[in-house]
């Protein structure tokens, strides 16, 4: 039977639905082995200073305890900082758990209880006491704020602010029209659904299987061998499914650490499972300050661009990420001022979290420039569409492609954009005030190294895989997708495998260039397979295409025919037949095109229209109408890209209004650690919401033209919200979230 | 409710008797004995001795939905149930929801709508979504948000989620009210957690 | 968990003199907020008498025109129940709007008025709180308390008790049953759960053993006329920042009687006499609930984080009494 081929872009079901919906896909925390022993961590309660006693007794003399390992009887480790870090660690001395004494951060792990149960683990980890000998600590941003410093690079992918260009704060001085003002976010966690855990089997050889909650499984797989002194083939691990992440799984999270030191110590299989209160304990985006200042003609032209960003860090790590360099990229301006700096405090150090950097960025810049509209009376889309830019004044590069404009035509259009009353205040529906306010996105479109590796049985089914992640995001079903259309098969003849050390390596599922990076490999690997397929197609007897050459086939319904006479045609099988062929089998390797995407800036760009309804008396804010216009290059799989942003902008709402993780200073702990008060959209916050993709055609991103769309979704909907928030009330929050409080 | 609000910690107390207890349970249709202590939650009781994986801890406080299964028919949070407590009782969970290799009409209409990412909040916003279609409460899409606002969904699949229950729940409406076409939507709105 | 054993009780007798045993002894019911504070070591009970199976499931008629609610009676049949939704659809929305429908689902009617506060420093047994560790201290007095009272509240403690369903029984004037070491008794819903003062660790004036059996209604006056808002954080499954339970007895054009309770603001569901007095035989108006507000909130404190609950409570007040006066509950 000839199943219909499927083509990129097409929107078709999650291949692995049925296994979610059935509840078959496994998870971290739910791989059995034998004689599984279960790890409870046991948390400090201070922020800072030492381990004065740590008594286990009572916890060891329950019956099922099978060992508590903290850092007085812990094996040796690796000394030296550089094993400890991975692929996203940032300039420092990576966290070490129960190295010593020193209390760092509160919630520190400073034990771990290994029981033959959960239970009996949980118990015990209760009957441990720890006592402290504390030091001062600061956690407050605002009360270090002065003592921030220039960041340290190192971490990958992070781009210093670029040199200034002009003379902003002279131009900002003369500017018309300005707007000059102070920005703050607060910390805020990524609570997956799912929370972090790893089981490690031990094998009897001594062998490691490690089944973690990763968003790349070679970064984990390296840093197990390096810190515990494996070789890399000692250690697989497995991650099939990822309940979420977000970029909380971008570094090995100390649960790895813990499980594979018990499995070590013990020669035996454990899991280890943190709390959603210990979800609180590691990663998140960091607390920021920014100040924005704008300055323009009286004709809403940009003169002046000043973007200063704090954020906080560890003691012991430079968390950095890209928060002002886009405020010089996204519009026309001669003069632009960049200055970011970190704050030490006593916290763990934050995490990228969905479109880090960029996600605070473009809420300061596009509340500005918001700001600005009304300075100068002049309706705010109309403000951007006169500094648009074509170039990157950054880098002095043209874009790879960038249909902004049809982002804000087609989000305009759909949303009715046209139909708003200028005046903040002036709409109203009941007694409701109306908002409507739009912003821009962008994020950048990056390429990573990656490789696939792509087996076609005669039978033809191909499976193929490589050793990347699907979060949520997508990935098998869009690599299936591409497989599939190369190949010319029915979805249901391709597999898909991730997840997985023995699979090809691929880059950590992050920064939105999954599609860019596997895809690419996945790609090149099928055409790998259909140059063979097609060779012995040609090399068959009385073949009808023994002429033809390979752009003059199409591979279809598992045949290879010829383009201008369909009829003429092989069956695959028919062709490996004949070629005694059972298998076909290619591994590739790709790399991004560097030196044709170094003549160019790749970015993917949005505009994000939103409508609130304000309850004044109470200041409720609804989020009643959300447009998003995605310009994000090539779609490669419709359905599972359009939740890509409806997630998103659900993000961008709890952002806005909800999302804040409250730290008590004197003690130097976050207090609303759990998912009742670290308040998180519900189903009842999210109504309408629309996603336009634009049609964007883009040949030097990569091969597939895909620009990637994890992060752009969220980009400006924070913005979006506190303009129209603005617009209803007359009211311009510039901390958020906007809870009620500040709007009364 | 507690006789005293005085249950103050009995500290480093560790010998008080782990009495294991038998009780019978109903999962998805087939009796069980199982020995539990007073303390197993009936999610762990699923997750970790019954091997029952598809019921999800997300943050076993009842704050987020994932774990939520159907106990005499009606959705509870199993990470705040007692598996004791429960003695007797029928427990649905998502591995039971569907007879055989035929999708419950709830999790093809999840499939068909992308109405998750991840999956990890999957199973519990079915078996909510299947205690709601049960409980007859929803009328219209804001009382389904309404309703299903005891399951977080950290991926904001929840305008998706909105959509299949609320196909599913047009096909149970049109069924009850003698309009449905009979086309392989069994009736989900009552009688179904008697099955088996 | 700590450890603890179990026993089920089959009747009332035995699970109130099983309970007056053991110091440490808890009854079971739902589970939601009991079993959610065992596993953060802040409950720790010896021995769990379960109470399910005791039969106090019913919803009846009183001889009076009430209703007798069994304290076993789910928040979700109760706020469904026909009676409940006809006569007090006061409770209902109450109850509607705390938590979700699973936990309805669960929640038992005692165990509700029973729920501890949702303080952050209370559930976090790494930090000093007076109401868990009497003595050790409060931190939210100076620390993260936008949650936190403004009425009521003292030196040793501010929290605030989080339930939905209280307040519209404290606006109904429900009476309590409670079964105890001196067999039956009825407590006025007024004098069930105390301000902290000096002893916040206890949140109800139950003494050790008490079983609360069932929740008495008075008849329904209120049916036309009355309204829950709640203000939260988030559209549905947060606990209230102020809600306000309003029911209001026309005559003619003139209100005849007033009932507002606070929830969100007080250790215990906020009601004040004397304010709703000043309506009584007033028109409706929105200066006359204004005068009510001020009444209702001449007192408050408000702390570095929840000062805002002052104005939003009078606000929600005024909204709260106009929507039960015109009968309109806004959605």
């Amino acid at each position: 039977m000839r199943g219909e081929a499927t083509r990129i872009g097409d929107g078709i079901n999650r291949v692995d639905g049925r296994a979610k919906v059935t509840g078959q896909a496994k998870y971290a925390a739910e791989f059995e082995a034998e004689g599984l022993l279960h790890g409870w961590v046991v948390s400090s309660g201070v922020a800072k200073g030492k381990i004065a006693t740590l008594d286990t007794s009572a916890a060891l003399a329950v019956e099922g305890v099978v060992h508590v390992l903290t850092h007085e009887n812990r094996p040796r480790l690796a000394w030296f900082d550089k094993s400890y870090r991975d692929e996203d660690a940032p300039a420092g001395s990576p966290f070490r758990p129960l190295y010593d004494d020193a209390i760092v951060y509160s919630g520190q792990p400073v034990a771990l209880v290994v029981a033959t149960t959960l239970e009996i683990a949980r118990h015990a980890a209760s009957l441990v006491r720890v006592t402290y000998k504390t030091e001062e600590h600061e956690t407050d941003l605002a009360a270090r704020r002065e003592k921030a410093r220039k960041a340290r690079p190192g971490k990958g992918g992070y781009e210093p602010p670029p040199k200034p260009r002009g003379n902003a704060d002279e131009a900002l001085a003369k500017a018309a029209v300005k707007v000059d003002a102070a920005y703050e976010s607060p910390a805020e966690h990524h609570n997956p659904m799912e929370m972090h855990a790893t089981t490690v089997v031990h094998e009897p050889d001594g062998a490691l299987t490690i089944y973690d909650k990763t968003q790349g499984v070679t970064n984990t797989q390296t840093y197990v061998s390096n810190v515990f002194g494996l070789k890399p083939d000692q250690v697989r691990v497995i991650s099939p499914f990822v309940g979420g992440a977000f970029g909380s799984g971008l570094r090995p999270q100390y649960q790895v650490f813990l499980a594979v030191m018990a499995a070590q110590v013990l020669k035996r299989s454990v899991r280890v499972t943190l709390t959603r209160q210990q979800m609180f304990t590691f990663g998140y985006r960091p607390a920021t300050w920014q100040r924005v200042a704008l300055g323009a003609t009286a004709e809403g032209k940009l003169e002046a661009v000043v973007h200063e960003a704090i954020g906080e860090t560890s003691r012991f790590e430079d968390y950095v990420e890209v928060v002002v360099n886009w405020s010089g990229l996204l519009y026309q301006c001669d003069n632009a001022r960049y200055d970011y700096k970190v704050a030490e405090l006593d916290v763990y150090t934050p995490l990228d979290m969905r479109a880090p950097g960029a996600v605070l960025g473009l809420y300061a810049l596009e509340s500005a420039m918001d700001e600005l509209s009304y300075a100068l009376h002049m309706d705010p889309l109309a403000l951007r569409l006169a500094n648009y830019t074509e170039r990157d004044q950054n880098t002095d590069k043209p874009f790879s492609s960038k249909e902004l404009r049809a982002c804000y035509a087609q989000g305009a259009a759909r949303f009715g954009w046209e139909k708003r009353l200028p005046t903040p205040r002036a709409m109203r529906e009941g007694n409701k005030l109306v908002g409507w306010g739009m912003a821009t996105g962008i994020w950048e479109a990056m390429q990573q190294k990656a490789a696939a590796r792509a087996v076609l049985s005669i039978d033809g089914k191909l499976v193929v895989g490589s050793g990347t992640s699907d979060i949520g995001t997508g990935t098998y079903t869009a690599m299936t997708q591409i497989a599939a259309s190369i190949l010319g098969l029915p979805i249901a003849d391709v597999t898909f495998k991730l997840g997985d050390t023995t699979l090809p390596p691929a880059p950590l599922q992050g920064g939105s260039w999954t599609v860019a990076s596997v895809g690419t490999a996945v790609k090149a690997v099928c055409e790998a397979v259909r140059e063979q397929v097609f060779k012995l197609a040609k090399k068959m007897k009385g073949s009808p295409l023994a002429q033809a050459s390979l752009d003059e086939v199409i591979f279809a319904g598992g045949e290879v025919r010829l383009a201008r006479d369909p009829a003429q045609a092989v069956s695959i099988a028919a062709a490996m037949r004949a070629g005694e062929a059972f298998t076909l089998e290619e591994e590739t390797s790709t790399l991004p095109q560097l030196q044709e995407q170094a003549k160019y800036t790749r970015a993917t760009h949005s505009a994000v229209f939103v409508e609130v309804k304000v309850d004044e008396d109470l200041g409720k804010v609804e989020v009643t109408r959300v447009v998003s216009a995605i310009a994000g290059g090539r779609i490669v799989s419709a359905k599972t890209a359009r939740s890509q942003i409806l997630g998103a902008v659900v993000w961008g709402i709890g952002m806005a209004l909800e999302e804040e993780t409250l730290m008590d200073h004197d003690l130097g702990r976050f207090m609303n650690h759990n998912l009742a008060e670290y308040h998180v959209p519900v189903n009842a916050d999210v109504r309408d919401i629309e996603v336009i993709f634009v049609p964007e055609e883009d040949e030097v991103v990569n091969p597939l033209g895909a620009k990637g769309l994890g992060e752009i979704g969220i980009v400006g909907v924070a913005a979006a919200i506190a303009n129209a928030v603005f617009h209803a009330t007359g009211k311009r929050v510039r901390d958020l979230p906007i809870t009620l409080d500040k709007l009364l | 409710m507690s006789a005293s609000e005085r249950t103050v910690a009995t500290e480093g107390t560790t010998a008080a008797p782990a009495t294991s207890h038998t009780i019978t349970l109903t999962i998805n249709g087939a009796k069980k004995q199982v020995e539990v202590a007073p303390w197993t939650t009936l999610l762990d009781l699923l997750r970790e001795s019954l091997h029952l994986t598809g019921a999800k801890k997300g943050c076993d406080h009842g704050q987020c939905g994932a774990c939520t299964v159907l106990v005499d028919g009606k959705r509870v949070n199993s990470c705040l149930t007692l598996a004791i407590v429960k003695d007797g009782a029928e427990v649905t969970t998502i591995e039971g929801l569907s007879a055989g290799d035929a999708l419950h009409p709830l999790q093809q209409a999840f499939i068909d709508h992308d109405a998750f990412q991840c999956g990890y909040c999957t199973p519990g916003q079915i078996c909510s979504a299947e205690g709601l279609i049960r409980e007859k409460r929803a009328k219209t899409a804001d009382d389904v948000r309404e309703l299903m606002s005891g399951n977080l969904c950290r991926c904001g699949a929840y305008s998706n989620i909105v959509a299949a229950i609320e196909e599913v729940m047009g096909a149970c409406t049109r069924e009850r009210d003698g309009r449905g076409n009979g086309q392989g939507r069994h009736a989900v709105g009552g009688g179904r957690g008697e099955e088996r | 968990m700590n450890r603890f054993t179990y026993a089920r009780a089959e009747q009332v007798g035995d699970a109130v003199s099983a309970a007056m045993q053991r110091r440490a002894a808890t009854f079971i019911a739902g589970g939601t907020n009991l079993v959610d504070l065992m596993k953060e070591n802040v409950a720790r009970p010896d021995h769990l008498i379960d109470i399910n199976r005791l039969p106090l499931q019913q919803v009846e008629e009183t001889e009076d025109g009430g209703l007798r609610v069994g304290a076993l009676v789910t928040n979700a049949d109760l706020a469904y129940h026909p009676l409940v939704e006809a006569r007090y659809p006061l409770l209902s929305r109450a109850i509607l709007s705390g938590a979700s429908a699973q936990l309805r689902n669960m929640a038992t009617t005692g165990g509700n008025l029973l729920q501890r506060t949702r303080c952050f420093y209370f559930y976090d047994t790494a930090t000093p709180c007076n109401k868990r560790e009497p003595g050790s201290g409060c931190p939210a007095i100076t620390g993260q308390n936008r949650n936190h009272a403004i009425l009521g509240a003292s030196e040793h403690c501010i929290a605030t008790h989080p339930s939905d369903m209280c307040v519209a029984l404290a606006a109904l004037e429900a009476v309590v049953r409670v079964t105890g070491k001196g067999g039956e008794r009825r407590v006025p819903f007024a004098e069930l759960h105390r301000l902290p003062g000096d002893m916040p660790e206890r949140d109800t004036t139950l003494e050790p053993g008490d079983l609360i059996t069932a929740v008495e209604l008075p008849p329904g006056r209120f049916a036309e006329h009355c309204t829950y808002l709640k203000v939260r954080d988030r559209a549905s499954y947060a606990f209230a920042l102020v809600s306000v339970a309003a029911a209001v007895e026309l005559a003619g054009g003139t209100i005849k009687e007033a009932r507002v309770a606070l929830g969100g603001v007080a250790h215990k569901p906020w009601r004040d006499r004397t304010a709703e007095a000043l309506l009584r035989g007033k028109a409706a108006s929105t200066e006359a609930f204004q005068e009510v507000a001020e009444a209702l909130l001449q007192d408050a404190q408000g702390y570095r984080h929840n000062g805002f609950k002052m104005a939003l409570a009078k606000r929600a007040i005024v909204r709260a009494l106009g929507e039960a006066v015109s009968g309109r509950q806004a959605s």
